[in-house]
């Protein structure tokens, strides 16, 4: 079966180059350049062990990153169900295998690699959500009984990851849900009856949480409680931030980091190095990257034809903002410690190589933004 | 195619209000840091800072101990030690294994370490072995690739070179105990040492010098990265002696196998050349930790080794105490120099019957006679004339009776008993019988050695009161007494006294002739003492009195001598105690001898090398 059955939409290969958008390639180099010398300074001013490693990851995720890129959208949005049910399947092994007796595992050993299905499903429900709505019409998504196979495809795999048990990535998952299901088009009243469920069910959640997970958010609300314990990382963090004043100590001076003061000083807490070394000047400067990709991402998505292209490029978007403002606010100690790394910057293969995927369907939108996909009741979900 | 647009523009609209909320937020975290970085950032780096500076005290050099000549007494050496940083083991018990190969190890240090190991933090080294030889050191060395986690290092201890030699003047080092704290720093850090006894003690402040301050910053485990900066400390004072290093030891081999004790002092400074007293002891044992057997077999030695014999023990001077009786009655006018005396062998006083220790008599005796040839009756005769309390006057003048104020610790008073004295302390009044033992340095009398030869001293310096010192101030170290300081003593008496104690080295009928110094411009002048420890009863008297050599060690006599040299001019006094020696002419005597002699054997050399423009020792110090 031929996977695009239209072809007189089909681009040529330097057709799909002129369309990229170069720019946004510039700026996630540079960001994740920004991250390797970063790498290089929590090391004390070593490529080794992280900075070296994390540039060829980059190398490779950027090669992998264009060709997504170059695949037609078409293509995209034919597996984006294949995928979920991929994705859903490795939760659900991952899920098995640590019921059998390996205890909290997230991820699959695969030998060469540590595959994290979590990380997978990123994606994959976005572009899953994006395929079911592309499929309805203004009307339909008014109507309820179309929202509920969508719910279920968001929270199917929130539980799987919830019960892994990681609490940070099952928000996650629902928030992009929520944001793909706003887009949209949802209606609003609809949002605020799942918002007073979700505050109702509160108390009750709270009984289902781990103790270090109820930890993590009560040290939120006072971090010196417990200077030593679990309050630790977030006070270091604001003491590493703080000190670094307005222009930082210098590269490679931050003494907090250097001096082991700081844990995860080179996976979730690297931005507090950066802030110590490069102040609030650097830290802006970071955010500025951010917000200047998230605007290419929101560009993109209003350029889309198809529906599909705009809920797939929003969503994306919305995952990098996710991590970002979770990972950022984090740090400075706005909402609990939560294990979501800085994107493009902290050290970690998964995700590197999952949010550059992500860039690449973005990049992909963007490339193919012309090509209208009908909606066709064969495919529709129904 | 309506359908569309319409789901289009829903987009855009809720795509437009995501996006805002987005930068809504990334304003908030825009904010928050603002608030973190600039509004509190003054209170987060006092925080950065109290998290990552340490102080650590640098410990300084102690001061060195030196002798007149600049030899060292006291120094510091390198330790040669092992050291233990268990992170670096990949099995610690298997790296001590291997190091027991290399060098000796003992299980109670074994489990000592293996203590400390688990105690510290895995990056403290912990300290494995010290005081090694070099061989052992290089042994160690050489193999530390095959010892994961030994560090071989070097630190500073304290060293005595002369040993034993030096123990009781230099005194010793030891570990802090919890009375000597005083505040200072210094004295916390652990493995520091202060002065125990000694020198060591009594100059610790001048020794210790005061402790530098490195800043330095650690990480979150404490590890030191680096040094930020540094203010060196003071290092120890030197402390210069009087000591003659060459004489002392020359001293303490002469006294080797005695329990006995040797003073040679400068008569005119006051400066101490010698002060031996035996047996010795190891003072590095002090240093590194005594084993409880080594400290009850040094406390339970009859000789008793801690003892500074010289300045702590104190013995009936005998004979030698006759000076003062003589001194005390030529100054009270009871009896003139050439005035005869007739001795029987006894003398009878009451019922009681005191002897001579010549028990047929010296016949007609004068002053001068009697000194030579050490005759009791003689003196019990001049004692009963002058009294008790004249005596005890004079004794004081002479230094007995009293501390002399030496530069270190644990010096003896001795004992001048008067009327008074027996009143207050015994109550019971003075009996004329014991102003007759007094009158030979029996009885209530006791003097340390120091003071015997401070007495001597001051006999041979014409009247000045010159008091003992250790260390040489610089300043002070060669003015002689004012005149007017001068003891309330004639002229006269002393000459006598010097005249009676050269006849009693350089005459045949003198009581020492046989240890005399043959040597012009040498000749010793000096006096013999023999003090009794044991009480003769009157049976023993009357059959035959037991000698020294049939009597168990404790209960035989002290031998004791004091002396002066040379005759002519008079440079040097000096004492010696043989406890349990039997008769000072013949256990102390010779060694006093060959003590002065030595002592101006040196003094000759020291004195031509000054004299020739030739580098002496001090120039070498």
């Amino acid at each position: 079966m031929a996977l695009v059955d239209d072809r007189r939409h089909d681009m040529t290969f330097f057709q799909k180059v002129a369309n990229t958008n170069w720019f946004l390639v510039i700026l996630i180099g540079l960001t994740a350049g920004f991250g390797i010398a970063m790498l290089y300074s929590v090391a004390g001013g070593d490529m080794s062990p992280w900075a070296g490693r994390q540039a060829i990851r980059l190398a490779v995720g950027v090669s992998l990153m264009l060709f997504v890129a170059f695949i037609d959208i078409r293509i995209w949005m034919r597996l984006a169900y294949p995928l979920y049910a991929v994705g859903l399947v490795l939760l659900l092994i991952v899920e098995i295998m640590g019921e059998v007796g390996m205890g909290a595992q997230r991820w699959l050993d695969l030998g060469f690699f540590n595959l994290q299905p979590s990380e997978i499903m990123k994606i994959a429900i976005v572009l899953a959500l994006a395929r079911y709505f592309h499929g309805l019409t203004a009307e339909d998504v008014q109507r309820f009984r179309w929202l509920i196979i969508p719910l279920f495809m968001a929270l199917v795999p929130a539980g799987l990851v919830l019960i892994e048990p990681d609490l940070g990535t099952a928000i996650l998952l629902l928030m992009l849900a929520t944001a793909i299901l706003f887009a949209a088009g949802v209606l609003w009243w609809k949002f605020a009856l799942v918002f007073i469920a979700a505050v109702a069910a509160i108390p009750f959640a709270w009984d289902r949480l781990h103790e270090y997970q109820r930890e993590r958010v009560l040290t939120l609300f006072n971090p010196e409680r417990d200077p030593l314990g679990a309050g630790y990382q977030i006070m270091q963090s604001k003491i590493a931030l703080g000190s670094g004043g307005v222009w930082g100590k210098g590269f490679l001076l931050g003494t907090q980091s250097h001096l082991n003061f700081l844990p995860e000083k080179h996976s979730d807490f690297i931005f507090t190095t950066l802030g110590e070394e490069f102040g609030l000047v650097g830290g802006l400067i970071l955010l500025g990257l951010y917000t200047a990709i998230l605007l290419y991402g929101f560009a993109a998505a209003f350029r889309a034809r198809s529906q599909f292209g705009r809920l797939l490029a929003v969503g994306i978007t919305t995952t990098f903002f996710l991590y970002v403002f979770i990972n950022v606010a984090m740090v400075m100690g706005l909402i609990p410690v939560v294990g979501v790394p800085l994107p493009l910057i902290s050290w970690g293969g998964s995700a590197m190589l999952s949010i550059l995927i992500g860039f690449g369907l973005l990049l992909s939108v963007y490339i193919h933004r012309d090509i209208p996909i009908p909606r066709r009741p064969g495919l529709d979900p129904t | 195619m309506k359908r569309d647009a319409n789901t289009q523009r829903t987009f855009t609209r809720r795509a437009l209000l995501l996006g805002g909320a987005q930068g809504a937020l990334m304003v908030g975290l825009a904010a928050r840091m603002y608030y973190l970085q600039v509004v509190e950032s003054e209170q987060y780096k006092l925080l950065a800072d109290e998290n990552r500076i340490n102080l650590r005290l640098l410990p300084p050099p102690r001061g060195r101990i030196l002798d007149r000549r600049g030899t060292e007494l006291a120094s510091n050496q390198q330790n040669y030690r092992v050291v233990l940083v268990a992170e670096q083991a990949r099995d610690v018990s298997q790296t001590l294994d291997s190091l027991s190969r290399l060098i000796p190890l003992e299980p109670r240090d074994r489990a000592k370490v293996m203590r400390e190991v688990k105690r510290r933090r895995s990056f403290v080294p912990v300290t494995v072995a010290e005081n090694l030889s070099w061989e052992e050191f290089a042994r160690v060395n050489v193999n530390a690739p095959d010892l994961p986690g030994i560090q071989p290092d070097i630190g500073e201890s304290r060293a005595y070179p002369h040993g034993q030699t030096m123990a009781h003047v230099i005194g010793y080092v030891g570990a802090v105990s919890e009375s000597d704290l005083t505040g200072d720093p210094l004295l916390e850090l652990p493995g520091f040492r202060v002065g125990k006894s000694g020198i060591e003690r009594t100059r610790e402040d001048t020794l210790r010098g005061s402790a530098g301050v490195s800043r330095v910053e650690v990480n979150a485990y404490g590890r030191v990265i680096r040094e930020l900066n540094r203010r060196e400390g003071q290092p120890g004072g030197d402390v210069r002696l009087s000591i003659d290093a060459e004489l002392q030891s020359f001293a303490m081999e002469r006294l080797a196998d005695e329990s006995a004790s040797a003073v040679v002092l400068d008569i005119h400074s006051g400066h101490i050349l010698t002060l031996a007293s035996t047996p010795g002891f190891d003072p590095q044992a002090f240093n590194i930790g005594l084993t409880q057997q080594a400290w009850s077999d040094l406390t339970s030695d009859p000789r008793n080794p801690l003892l500074n014999k010289a300045i702590a023990g104190q013995y009936p001077p005998g004979s030698t105490f006759k000076m003062i009786v003589a001194i005390a009655a030529l100054e009270a006018g009871v009896v003139a120099p050439d005035q005869k005396v007739f001795c029987s062998g006894h003398v009878e006083l009451g019922n009681q019957r005191f002897h001579c220790w010549k028990r047929t008599g010296h016949g007609n005796m004068n002053l001068v006679q009697a000194i030579e040839q050490s005759c009791d009756v003689y003196f019990y005769d001049i004692a009963k004339r002058v009294g008790i309390d004249r005596i005890a006057e004079t004794a004081r003048l002479f230094g007995l009776g009293d501390t002399t104020g030496i530069e270190i610790p644990a010096e003896r008073k001795g004992l001048v008993p008067t009327r008074a004295w027996k009143q207050a302390r015994i109550g019971e009044a003075w009996q004329q019988g014991e102003t007759l033992v007094a009158g030979i340095g029996q009885g209530f009398v006791l003097t340390t050695p120091l003071q015997l030869a401070v007495m001597a001293a001051r006999i041979a310096n014409g009247g000045i009161p010159v008091k003992p010192r250790l260390i040489v101030d610089g300043e002070a170290a060669q003015t002689p007494a004012a005149e007017s300081e001068r003891l309330p003593v004639s002229r006269t008496s002393l000459e006598l006294m010097a005249e009676g104690m050269r006849r009693v080295s350089n005459v045949p009928t003198g009581t020492a002739f046989g240890s005399r110094i043959r040597e012009k411009g040498m000749e010793i002048a000096g006096k013999t003492g023999t003090s009794q420890v044991r009480r003769i009863t009157r049976i023993e008297r009357e059959t035959r009195v037991l000698r020294n050599e049939e009597l168990p060690w404790e209960e035989r006599d002290h031998a004791l001598f004091v002396a002066f040299a040379p005759v002519e001019a008079p440079r040097f006094a000096a004492s010696v105690v043989v406890e349990h020696g039997g008769s000072g002419s013949r256990a102390a005597a010779p060694i006093a001898g060959d003590l002065l002699r030595r002592t101006q054997e040196i003094d000759k050399a020291i004195r031509g090398r000054v004299a020739s423009g030739a580098p002496g020792p001090e120039e070498r110090g």
